[in-house]
């Protein structure tokens, strides 16, 4: 009896570890390696371990320069109000003991869905309090303000205060909600950029050309008939120079550097950089159109393959997919009425807001003493927390205020801003009757 | 005769490991630096390259001179905008916390426009406390932070030009406002783990 158990014992320990050790090894879908459901940041590439587990044995050294490796740049472009050099003196032991703020992983623990807030967030809600209990002392505006309330109502970020520092909230306190001439700056980055990077010579595909007139004409009225970008321009295997049926991201970027390396930091394209196929919205657990649940992400999921229509890309390209109440909204939204009269040519299309206004915001920056406009393709961006929109999106059109108040109301972020916000945010109040009194 | 050859290998080891460990006892010859030239020195370097860069930076290129750079507080807000000197400092302390365990330092006061700067543990309150009462001395102790016992040393920092004592006493943030010119206005901070 006793060699039965034993066989049977071993027999089970052995196909377990058979079992696991293939999945670790050879098989391509790892996901029963997981320790626990993945967090919306991060599902995305959940079957990519090694992007966060770089090494088998490394320890939390390790994890934290991955973590850094994708979001370290954004974070210094934020001016992270709490960096890790602000916690290595040892004068901070003692908060190191509370929340060991060193790490990305103290406050976000990946594969906790259970326990993970918004942002991302595993700790419990009174993270702030723990370090600056006596800002009641100093401030008498927050001596009855609950602890919970110092990120959630619009006033403090952890990482990103850019819009939110009381200067700021000081020199900007004025204005009118809705400036009388608001106007969005053009993209010229592919203008100037992409431009400079087509390849020379390009293929020539006569057979192909000849036998797709459709494709041709449609072709012939695209900025890339204007810029010279012939068939094979893209429809070539950089290394073969062969025809090449289905061009992909790798061939986009050949001209569009800043647009897929940005593509590919959001979470419509952080597949592509983990070398992972596509990501399909049925992936996603946001609401989605059942007609859109099979379509895979990609350039030209928004930006169609002949056309350069980039009105089309802004918000409809969204809306064949997200199917959540502020998608919904955005039509019949005061943004969403201005691209529809943009769109009939009512108004100038500098004046039009669409998704894209705000999801992929125009980042102007100087390149070769030249001022380039370019359209950040990372979606999630600015996304979360909100407040990260104020400067480079909102303000764009409206006041401080205004912009502070609406990003802090759900309901008219779930309708789209469609009406003004129902709540004051006092921050801007409680500045100014600081630097009077 | 087994016995008498295992009683003389047990006692040549012995005798062996005496003299091993008596060579171990020896007082160890006197290595590296004192924490208190080690922190000196540090120091030297440190107040040099504050005060070059107030004098050769600031006021050469800011608003009291050629007027091509404008120190603020909120320096990357603002066009030409120049880190302020302390910040300037702090961000010489940052880069070095980057790069090295070995020693840290850090600018307080014990009227600090950041709450964040002001004395945290008991040795640098006293140090800081002692620099105030005793002007031109500095001070020096050791605490146990963590798990980890430091050499602690506190500088004075002296208010030097106008910009010190009008932007602390102007600032809508600051505890004091009555600084003059040769006041203690806080202190540096050096400390290295033993």
């Amino acid at each position: 009896m006793k060699k039965i158990i034993w066989a049977t014992w071993i027999l089970v320990t052995l196909s377990i570890a058979g079992y696991y050790g293939y999945i670790l090894l050879k098989a391509d879908n790892k996901q029963a390696l997981l320790i626990g459901e993945t967090s919306h940041g991060h599902f995305q590439i959940e079957l990519a371990c090694s992007s966060c587990h770089t090494e088998a044995f490394g320890g939390p050294e390790l994890i934290q320069e991955a973590c850094v490796g994708c979001h370290g740049a954004e974070l210094a472009e934020a001016n992270d109000t709490h960096p890790k050099k602000k916690f290595t003196d040892p004068r901070n032991a003692d908060r190191l003991s509370v929340v060991d703020a060193r790490y990305c992983v103290s406050c976000h623990t990946e594969h906790r869905k259970e326990i993970t807030a918004p942002m991302g967030v595993t700790l419990p809600e009174d993270y702030c309090f723990h370090c600056h209990t006596d800002v009641g002392d100093d401030r008498e505006s927050h001596r009855d303000l609950t602890f919970d309330s110092c990120a959630s109502a619009g006033c403090h970020n952890y990482h990103d205060n850019r819009a939110l520092f009381e200067d700021f909230l000081v020199h900007n306190h004025a204005g009118p909600w809705l400036k009388e001439m608001a106007r969005l700056t053009n993209s010229n980055g592919a203008n100037i950029l992409a431009s400079k990077r087509i390849p020379d010579p390009q293929p020539a595909f006569p057979e192909q050309k000849m036998a797709h007139p459709d494709i041709h004409g449609e072709w012939s009225g695209s900025n890339h008939a204007d810029a010279g970008v012939d068939c094979g321009g893209c429809h070539s295997d950089a290394r073969s120079g062969e025809w090449l049926e289905k061009p992909g991201i790798a061939q986009c970027q050949t001209c569009h550097i800043q647009e897929a390396e940005s593509y590919k930091s959001g979470k419509h394209g952080m597949r592509l950089a983990q070398s992972l196929p596509p990501i399909h919205p049925a992936d996603s657990k946001l609401p989605f159109k059942e007609t859109a649940m099979s379509l895979q992400q990609g350039c030209n999921s928004c930006h169609s393959a002949h056309r350069t229509d980039t009105l089309f890309a802004a918000s409809e390209a969204c809306l064949t997919c997200h199917n959540d109440e502020h998608s919904l909204g955005f039509e019949a939204s005061p943004h969403g009425q201005l691209l529809t009269r943009a769109i009939a040519g009512v108004i100038p299309v500098e004046q039009a807001v669409s998704c894209a206004t705000c999801h992929m915001p125009r980042t102007e920056s100087i390149i070769d003493g030249e001022a380039v406009v370019q359209v950040n393709h990372n979606q999630n961006h600015n996304l979360r927390p909100n407040e990260k929109m104020i400067r480079p999106v909102c303000m764009q059109c409206h006041n401080l205020g205004f912009s502070i108040d609406a990003l802090a109301d759900p309901a008219l972020i779930r309708n789209n801003f469609n009406g003004k916000p129902a709540t004051h945010i006092p921050s801007i109040d409680w500045s100014l009757k600081r630097v009077a009194d | 005769m087994k016995h008498v050859k295992k009683i003389a290998i047990m006692t040549t080891l012995l005798a062996g490991s005496l003299v091993i460990t008596a060579c171990n006892e020896a007082p160890p010859a006197k290595a590296g630096i004192p924490p208190k030239l080690y922190t000196d020195s540090l120091f030297a370097v440190m107040n040099a390259d504050r005060a070059n860069y107030t004098k050769l930076i600031i006021q050469r290129l800011g608003p009291n001179g050629a007027g091509a750079i404008k120190p603020d507080e909120h320096w990357k807000e603002i066009e030409n905008g120049a880190l302020l000197p302390a910040q300037m400092f702090r961000a010489g302390s940052e880069a070095v916390a980057e790069v090295t365990d070995e020693f840290t330092y850090s600018l307080q006061s014990l009227w600090p426009i950041n709450k964040q700067n002001a004395p945290k543990t008991p040795l640098e309150e006293e140090g800081l406390q002692y620099t105030v009462d005793n002007p031109g001395e500095n001070f020096y102790g050791e605490e146990k932070l963590g798990d980890v016992t430091y050499f602690t040393a506190v500088y004075p920092d002296v208010a030097v030009s106008p910009a010190c004592t009008t932007c602390h006493n102007d600032h809508k943030d600051s505890p004091k406002t009555d600084f003059d010119i040769g006041d203690v206005m806080g202190g540096v901070v050096i400390r290295v783990p033993l």
